[in-house]
């Protein structure tokens, strides 16, 4: 009778205001069967970390249209690390200049998808991701 | 260290997992939630249910603020509600009836809560339950009451009219309402009003709230006033005053609060109102017997789950299909099948 599903946090962190991105994605992954907890917009890094850990996702999802990644992502990973979620798979979605991509994955980061990425290949990763570990 | 052990110490990933062990029906899950179960019993446990868009996860945004920048002052009764309350919150939204997956969206209107290691908030799908809650947020509601919390809050899905699982769940049910949404006739139906120990009207700085209120009103005095004790099988069942002679309380008559949420008013009045009917329910023994009506819609709910899937995994999937074809033959009546299946014999 046990039944699993993939649970994944999507967040927007930083002060942009442009989530279109984000709720696509959410929507995306919601039509593959995941359970998606939007958290809206202008989140802190502790608001992420926090909530990643009170609703034990498999995966974050990040949304950066605001160039701040490289102040926010590194910090988010460290939060997670710090509550013991160093598994967690952190996808980061958004304009990412081709130059950060390698130091993001570096960091921790699973994948990056720029704009014109395909939702099912966002799905597929995602599930891949999540099972692997 | 157990897993339960480290939920008792107050380890937040290990009652984020455990959480998850009981969202997932797994056994490991189970099994420190017996465990748990005798840490059980002293949160007070609020439902917060509405029709969907009437501002439930902005007042649950509310209440706990309140409730934790507000802490009750006790007067040296035993029942009060602790003077630093933890407080949990488990915000159920739909799942998906096609794919399962769904979009968990409460913890949008929950952004003040963030950073206050008093509350924790926990999101959940219904997966496939049409209560308004899921199958497992008891279990959910359990493993935070052991853990300490003091207040379990507990938003349902957006409801309608029949979603009436909370009641059984809740030691205090609120019922949102927003203006505009029904006249009185809709305000006399059986359904989710009567579930109400605190009518809320949010959103009452739009216009039309006044008649919501008239309806609300005329409903409650329309109402005949009968002590909702026990509840079996999905119904309530209401006791005489005969059985209640030593309760010698007038029953409790839902308060109506008007609310603006987005801007915290009414709030405080409504946190006194809930805690007004805590301590009705402690007064006049209500606390009690709720306890045991609500315990025992757990156990009825486990019982029949439980048959059915162990009786299923005792039938033959072979058997159970031919059975199915014949009742889509029109040569058997569902109620024939179940004979058939249950006792091996024709009706």
């Amino acid at each position: 009778m046990s039944e699993t599903r993939i649970r994944v946090l999507v967040a927007k962190p930083g002060l942009d205001g442009h989530d279109r991105g984000a709720k696509v994605v959410a929507r995306a992954l919601r039509d593959a069967g995941m359970e998606v907890i939007y958290t809206g917009l202008r989140q802190t890094a502790e608001m992420i970390s926090e909530s990643a850990l009170q609703e034990d996702v498999d995966a974050v999802g990040l949304s950066i249209l605001s160039g701040a990644h490289m102040v926010l992502v590194p910090r988010v990973l460290e939060l997670m690390k710090l509550n013991g979620q160093e598994n967690v798979k952190v996808f980061v979605g958004g304009i990412i200049p081709d130059e950060d991509v390698p130091r993001l994955l570096e960091m921790g980061v699973t994948a990056i998808y720029g704009p014109g990425t395909s939702t099912e290949d966002i799905v597929l990763e995602i599930r891949q991701a999540v099972h692997g570990k | 260290m157990t897993l339960a052990a480290s939920v008792l110490k107050g380890n937040r990933l290990a009652l984020a997992r455990l959480l998850t062990l009981v969202e997932n029906n797994t056994d490991e899950g189970r099994s420190a939630l017996n465990e748990l179960f005798p840490h059980t019993g002293k949160a007070h446990l609020i439902g917060i249910t509405g029709a969907p868009g009437t501002g439930k996860s902005s007042l649950v945004n509310q209440l706990a603020l309140h409730l934790r920048n507000n802490p009750d002052t006790p007067d040296g009764n035993s029942n009060q509600p602790d003077e630093d309350p933890w407080v949990a919150i488990v915000a159920v939204d739909p799942s998906s009836p096609f794919t399962g997956g769904a979009i968990l969206g409460d913890r949008v209107r929950m952004r003040d809560l963030s950073g206050d290691p008093g509350i924790f908030i926990r999101s959940m799908a219904s997966r496939g339950s049409l209560g308004g809650l899921a199958s497992t947020t008891s279990g959910l509601v359990q493993a935070m009451d052991a853990a300490g919390f003091n207040v379990i809050m507990i938003e349902t899905v957006g409801a309608g009219q029949a979603e009436v699982d909370i009641a059984r769940l809740a030691h205090t049910t609120l019922v949102v309402e927003a203006p505009g949404l029904g006249d009185d006739i809709q305000a006399i139906k059986a359904g989710i009003l009567e579930i109400a120990d605190v009518l809320v009207i949010n959103k009452a700085d739009r216009p039309g709230v006044d008649a919501t209120e008239r309806a609300l009103n005329s409903m409650l005095q329309l109402a005949h006033p009968v002590p909702r004790i026990f509840q079996h099988h999905g119904s309530f069942e209401y006791v005489g005053w005969e059985a209640d002679a030593e309760l010698n309380e007038l029953p409790w008559t839902p308060p109506i609060h008007k609310t603006v949420a987005i801007e915290g008013q009414g709030i405080e009045e409504l946190v006194q109102a809930i805690r007004a009917h805590y301590q009705y329910l402690h007064e006049t023994g209500s606390w009690k017997e709720r306890e045991c009506a609500r315990l025992q819609a757990e156990l009825d709910g486990l019982l029949q789950e439980t048959l059915v899937s162990r009786w299923r995994s005792r039938v033959p999937e072979t058997e159970y299909r031919r059975v199915l074809a014949e009742i889509v033959a029109r040569d058997i009546s569902p109620w024939q099948a179940v004979n058939i299946l249950l006792d091996g014999g024709a009706a």
